[in-house]
């Protein structure tokens, strides 16, 4: 079961008041894209053992997407942080590295 | 203009650690908008302060709590309802928002008697403990397989809010949750 911080209510919540939304930071192809581009961005995804990045909806909340960052072996939760970002920001970063030196970065 | 009703015309069950009651029609407004821009028309349609994140302001017969970064629900009698949204257009002519009466959209509980919290606690996710939730906080979470939002009034009783769709299904879980003698889960427990 996760627990996870709503960065606009700024209060835990249990994942069943969550919505799950997958990968974060998916960045869309197109419009003009190749084939290839686009079908990569609709199919292609990290499912990663270890540190992900995850899109999630307070849907029994505030109804906000926010981010998360967390071990999906561990379950283990780095931070959340708010979507408006194409990046996770400096602090959830410095936080993975924190707790996993062996982190490569984002694929 | 019809007669407002209350989805369950003013059930009532009594359980054995708490009361759970529907209450009468409840004048409720949604307001969108940036906060900073919404404020003063807020304080002139109600006569409350802002509250902060996750609060709620109660004087009275009237409240307005803090439902999201951009939204807030204000309480009020029935009958006030279209004052209050014909001041609020008013203030809020040429500002970006977004007011709305959601009065029958909503039913409304007092779940009040000692077992209160742990009637709570057995529906929501949501962390009950006293130290944790008290007066002038709303919490938005489930309970049980529905959306709702509870807070608790100046008897120290809690009140929730669920759409009227589900008003039944609240009410028959609530009153299950209630059934049974409190756990003392709780023991420090404040509300009456
Ligand atoms: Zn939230």
């Amino acid at each position: 079961m996760l627990t996870l911080k709503c960065p606009y209510c700024g209060i835990l919540c249990d994942e069943t008041e969550l919505a799950a939304g997958g990968e974060a930071h998916v960045k869309r192809a197109g419009p003009g894209s190749s084939d290839e581009a686009f079908e990569a961005y609709l199919f292609d995804r990290e499912n990663p053992m270890g540190v992900h990045f995850e899109r999630w909806r307070h849907a029994h909340g505030c109804g906000k997407w926010f981010l998360a960052a967390r071990d999906t072996v561990t379950m283990e939760v780095f931070g959340t942080y708010k979507a408006q970002t194409t990046e996770p920001p400096e602090e959830i970063v410095a936080a993975i590295r924190a707790r996993r030196p062996e982190w490569e970065g984002r694929a | 203009m019809s007669e407002a009703r209350s989805p369950l015309g003013g059930a009532v069950c009594q359980g054995e650690g708490a009361k759970v009651e529907e209450l009468p029609a409840q004048g409720m407004v949604t307001l969108r908008g940036a906060m900073g821009d919404i404020a003063d028309a807020v304080t002139a349609a109600i006569g409350l302060s802002m509250p902060s994140q996750r609060e709620i302001v109660i004087a009275g017969d009237k409240a307005v709590a803090w439902m999201s970064p951009d939204e807030l629900l204000l309480l009020m009698p029935h009958a006030e309802v279209q004052a209050c949204l014909t001041t609020l257009s008013e203030r809020l002519d040429g500002t970006h928002h977004l007011a709305v009466d959601v009065s029958d959209a909503r039913a409304v509980f007092r779940i009040s008697g000692a077992g209160a919290r742990e009637v709570l606690a057995r529906l929501c996710p949501a962390d009950l403990s006293p130290a944790a939730f008290g007066p002038g906080e709303l919490r938005r979470t489930r309970l049980a397989q529905v959306p709702a939002a509870f807070w608790i009034d100046e008897a120290g009783a809690f009140r929730l809010i669920c759409f009227r769709s589900v008003a039944r299904y609240a009410f028959d879980v609530l009153c299950g949750a209630a059934r049974g003698a409190p756990v003392g889960f709780f023991p420090e427990s404040d509300a009456v």
